[in-house]
Formats: structure tokens, sequence, C-alpha cells
């Protein structure tokens, strides 16, 4: 009872069933290709805890002293996981979402910072005995980007004119140029360059000195993860993100205002002040609103990034449009 | 007939799929750290890769003789004009909270801003025209010349992108090399069709 010829019906079902496989592959495929670029990012290394994390108490009269100096704002804290998997860092990669894996196995062992330039005692610090100088502080900062948008970040560190009183600035000490750490082997994005590294940034001697700028070495108690600038990183709360350098190898003190890699790049766009100006737009788009990671909609940015109050007077003679 | 069909349920199903990934992505909490920057941006790249695909059906049409393909181009054209419209919405809507007038100041006011809409307004046209009914109502020569806005809405989606990146500019100029790639093969074919029928004139 062999038919020579496929009877219609099983032919149909066959051809139907072989259509449905092209679908589900194809679909397949298409959602491989999906995950390839949009992967769901995953928790990663937690690094250690601060032992001697000085932590100012939430109430009393030294909360208040901590919330009137700037050092805490009380505004809800962006979540860890943010923090560390949103990261511009363009030394490991362009991509923010992608920074926290190309970083992950960034080695900061025998890490040394050297101090030179206009000072007395010009000298050379393992991170070990730069980090002994003052206890880490928890000091909780408003951080808002360039790009326009912001979150509230436990840093942990203690002021860097602790460090700078350190090695004695001269008088023609009047700006503090820092630098990051140049090596393509371990900071793959350096391959490329689509920035001029070692990445520069640069201070005004009054504006380094100034208890708000911070060293940082940790974050939410712990110490600092790669992808957010370990092991050591500046943090200037008044001013957009990309003036907080990060992984820094060398500061120095110099006579003439220093080269800064983004105003470098983009003198019309990136200033040398960099200060938070909801008034002063990027010239590609507005600064008046910000992007809170973790709120819905957008919230007014404030001058100076909120702190107006303690850094206002550093600037009052000067054009803050023409100074952008 | 029925094959064509099918071939365009393929495409039907496989432009889906990103959206799909996108909305399962968003219901777990899974876009990351700025989640509205995440699908506004990655429904943009759709419009970028889909509005690219549609223009490449002719060329490959015409290189391979693969006729099978053609009903690829207004799928694939639908899905792009689909996802630029996602893409504003989620700008409009999410980032700009469905405030009418401080979007379209900010549209106004920035360049950037100003391309991208002008390539999505060239995609309405084309997506209202994209049936069969439409091409006999204006005439296939009309009906052609109209939809070549979808080179200038290529073009505009690419600067676009271009004009937002800060520093590492590779992703849009990869971009912008494939466009200019498939519009340089439609000037290199009009022209040589231009000379044959010359030369086929002069012949005669």
């Amino acid at each position: 009872m062999k038919h020579p010829i496929t009877p219609e019906a099983t032919y149909l079902n066959r051809r139907a069933f072989m259509r449905a496989g092209v679908v589900a592959a194809t679909a397949v495929a298409t959602g491989a290709i999906y995950r390839k670029f949009n992967r769901v990012s995953s928790g990663g290394a937690q690094t250690a805890q601060l032992a001697d994390l000085l932590t100012p108490p939430a109430t009393g009269p030294i909360a208040a002293a901590s919330e009137s100096s700037g050092f805490t704002v009380n505004e809800a804290r962006t979540p860890f996981d943010a923090i560390t998997h949103y990261n511009n860092f363009y030394e490991f990669s362009t991509d923010k979402e992608e920074v926290a894996e190309a970083a992950a196995k960034f080695d900061t062992s025998d890490w040394r910072v050297a101090i030179e330039g206009r000072a007395a005692k010009p000298r050379t610090f393992d991170l070990d005995d730069l980090l002994k100088i003052s206890p880490p502080e928890e000091r909780v900062y408003r951080m808002r980007c360039v790009e326009g948008w912001s979150m509230v970040i436990p840093w942990a560190g203690f002021s860097l004119s602790k460090l700078l009183e350190r090695v004695e600035p001269l008088s023609g000490a009047k700006y503090a140029a820092f630098e990051t750490l140049v090596d393509p082997k371990r900071m793959p994005g350096q391959r490329a360059r689509v920035l001029s590294w070692p990445y520069v940034e640069g201070l005004r001697m009054d504006e380094a000195m100034h208890p708000l700028t911070l060293l940082a070495s940790g974050l939410y108690g712990r110490a600092l993860p790669p992808q957010d600038g370990a092991p050591l990183r500046l943090v200037v709360p008044w001013k957009y993100g990309f003036k907080g350098i990060k992984s820094i190898v060398k500061i120095s003190l110099v006579e003439t205002q220093p080269k800064t890699t983004w105003s470098d790049f983009a003198a019309d766009e990136y200033g040398f002040y960099a200060n938070v100006n909801p008034q002063v737009d990027h010239p590609r788009w507005s600064q008046a609103t910000e992007q809170r990671i973790g709120e819905s909609g957008r919230r007014k940015t404030l001058m100076f990034n909120g702190y107006a109050e303690q850094v206002a007077s550093l600037y009052s003679s000067m054009d803050l449009r023409a100074n952008y | 007939m029925k094959d064509t069909r099918f071939a365009r349920f393929v495409v039907i199903v496989n432009g889906a799929v990103p959206l799909a990934l996108l909305c399962w992505d968003a219901y777990r909490h899974q876009l990351g750290a700025n989640p509205v920057n995440f699908a506004i941006r990655t429904t943009g790249m759709m419009t970028l890769i889909l509005l690219p695909l549609s223009l490449l059906v002719t060329p490959v049409k015409k290189l391979t003789g693969w006729n099978w393909l053609f009903p690829f181009r207004r799928t694939l054209g639908l899905y792009a004009f689909f996802y630029a419209c996602c893409h504003f919405t989620l700008f409009f809507g999410l980032d700009q909270s469905f405030d009418v007038s401080r979007t379209i100041g900010e549209m106004v006011k920035r360049p950037y801003l100003v391309v991208g809409s002008i390539g999505l307004l060239c995609l309405i046209p084309l997506a209202l025209t994209s049936t069969k009914n439409a091409i006999k109502r204006l005439g296939s020569k009309r009906w052609q010349a109209l939809h070549r806005l979808a080179y200038v809405a290529a073009v505009a989606g690419v600067v676009h992108y271009y004009m937002l990146v800060k520093a590492d500019v590779r992703q849009p100029i990869a971009f912008a090399v494939v466009v200019t790639l498939l519009l340089g093969f439609r000037i290199v074919d009009a022209v040589r069709r231009r000379a044959a029928r010359e030369s086929k004139i002069s012949a005669a």
C-alpha cells in the first residue's frame, strides 16, 4: 500500500512544519544578535570593605554641620549597582554600560602617585602611604555629568588639601595638574585614540584647596571599584563629572593653567572651569535640567550643582558665561 | 504569491524581536542604570539599521536577480518608520514628560534634534503611501520620486547620530559608510543606465 507520491495533506503538514522552523530559527538568530549588543548587566565583583571609614551620624549637630558644609547631601543615594554600571571611563570603553566588565580585571597593585612641581617637598607616594595621610570620610555628593544625567554618590576619601599640604606648595603653585595612568595593556580603551592619552585635568589652586574637593578612594564604604576610577580619583562636586579625573598617577603644581583633555578636544564645548551652570548650555544640548539616575522625568539643575553657598565666592569676579 | 507572503511574515516576526526583547528587559528592570536613555538609543539604533537594510534590497536584487527579496523592502521600511516613531515617542513622553512646548523648544534649538526631526518627517509620507493602491494613485514615476525621500531620511538619521556623540564617532562613521555605499550604488547605476540609453539612441 505504498504511495509513490506523498499525499497532499502530509506534504502541506511537512511544509507548515518547515516554515514554523524557519520562523523560529530566524527569530532566535535575531534575538541572539540583539542580545550580543544589549547584554543584561550583572552584579560584578565586590571590592574590600573600608575598615576605618568615618561616617557622620544621621542626626544631631554633627549631621547638620556636615550638611551645611556640603559634605553630606540629604537626597536619595543612587543605588550601588547603577554607580558601578554606568560609567564614563573612556580608558576602558566609550560605552557606559561596558566599562564595568572591561575594567573588572584592572590591576592596581604597586600603585604610586607622584606629587611634583612647585612644592617644597615633592615626593612619590606608595598608595598605602598616601591613604594613611587621613582616614577616609564618607562624603555624599551630587554628581552631575556634562551629558545631562546625575547621581548622588556616597564617596569615601579625604580633602585633596590634606595631601597638597604635605608637599608644601610654593608661591609659584597657581594650578594643580592631574594625570591618569597610560597603559593600553591594562586600559584597553587607550588602544584607540578617541581622546589623546593620558587623560589630564586641572584645578586652580584655590579650587584644589577647597575642603569639598575630594581625593576619593572608596564608594559605599568599600574600596573604589576599577570602573569608578580605582585606586584614587578626584571628585569636585560643583563641576561637571569629567573634571573628576580617575586612576591618578601624577599631580603637578604649576604656574600656568594646564591643558585639560576635554577642552583640548573641543574648546568651544568644554571649558577649563566646567562649573555646573544651568544658565550656560552646552552648544549642542541644554544644561537647564538633568536626568537623576533612578528617577523618571528630569529635574532642574542647580547653580554650582547645589554647592553655590560653599563655592560661589571663588568665582565672584568672573564672567561665568565666558569662563564656562 | 504564497511564498511572498511567507517571506514577508518572516521579516515581520524578526522585526518585532528587538522590540519584544526591549519590552521584556524593561519589564524585568534590566535596561541598566538609565533605562529611558537606553530605550531611546536602542530604538534609534534599530531605525539606523532597518533603513539601510530597506535600501539594500534594490541593489542586491539588481546584482543577483533575486526578485523574491522585493517584498522585504516595504516591510523593512515600515519597520524603520515604526522604530523611529517609538524613538520620538520615548523622547517626548519619558524624557520630556509629554511637555509639548519644552519639546518643541528643544527641537528647534538643537541642531541634532532638527536634523533628526527632518528624518522622521521624511518617513511619514513614505509610510502613508506604502500600499499598492497608493502606487496606482500616484503613478509609478511620481511614487518613485517621492520615495527618494528615504535617502534624505537615511542621511538625516546618520547625521543626527553623529551630531550627538561626544567623542567616539566610530559607530556613526560606520553607519555613514554604509549609507554612502547604498546611495553611491544608485548614482553609479543611474549614470550607467543613462549612458546605455544614450548609446542606444545614437546607435538607432
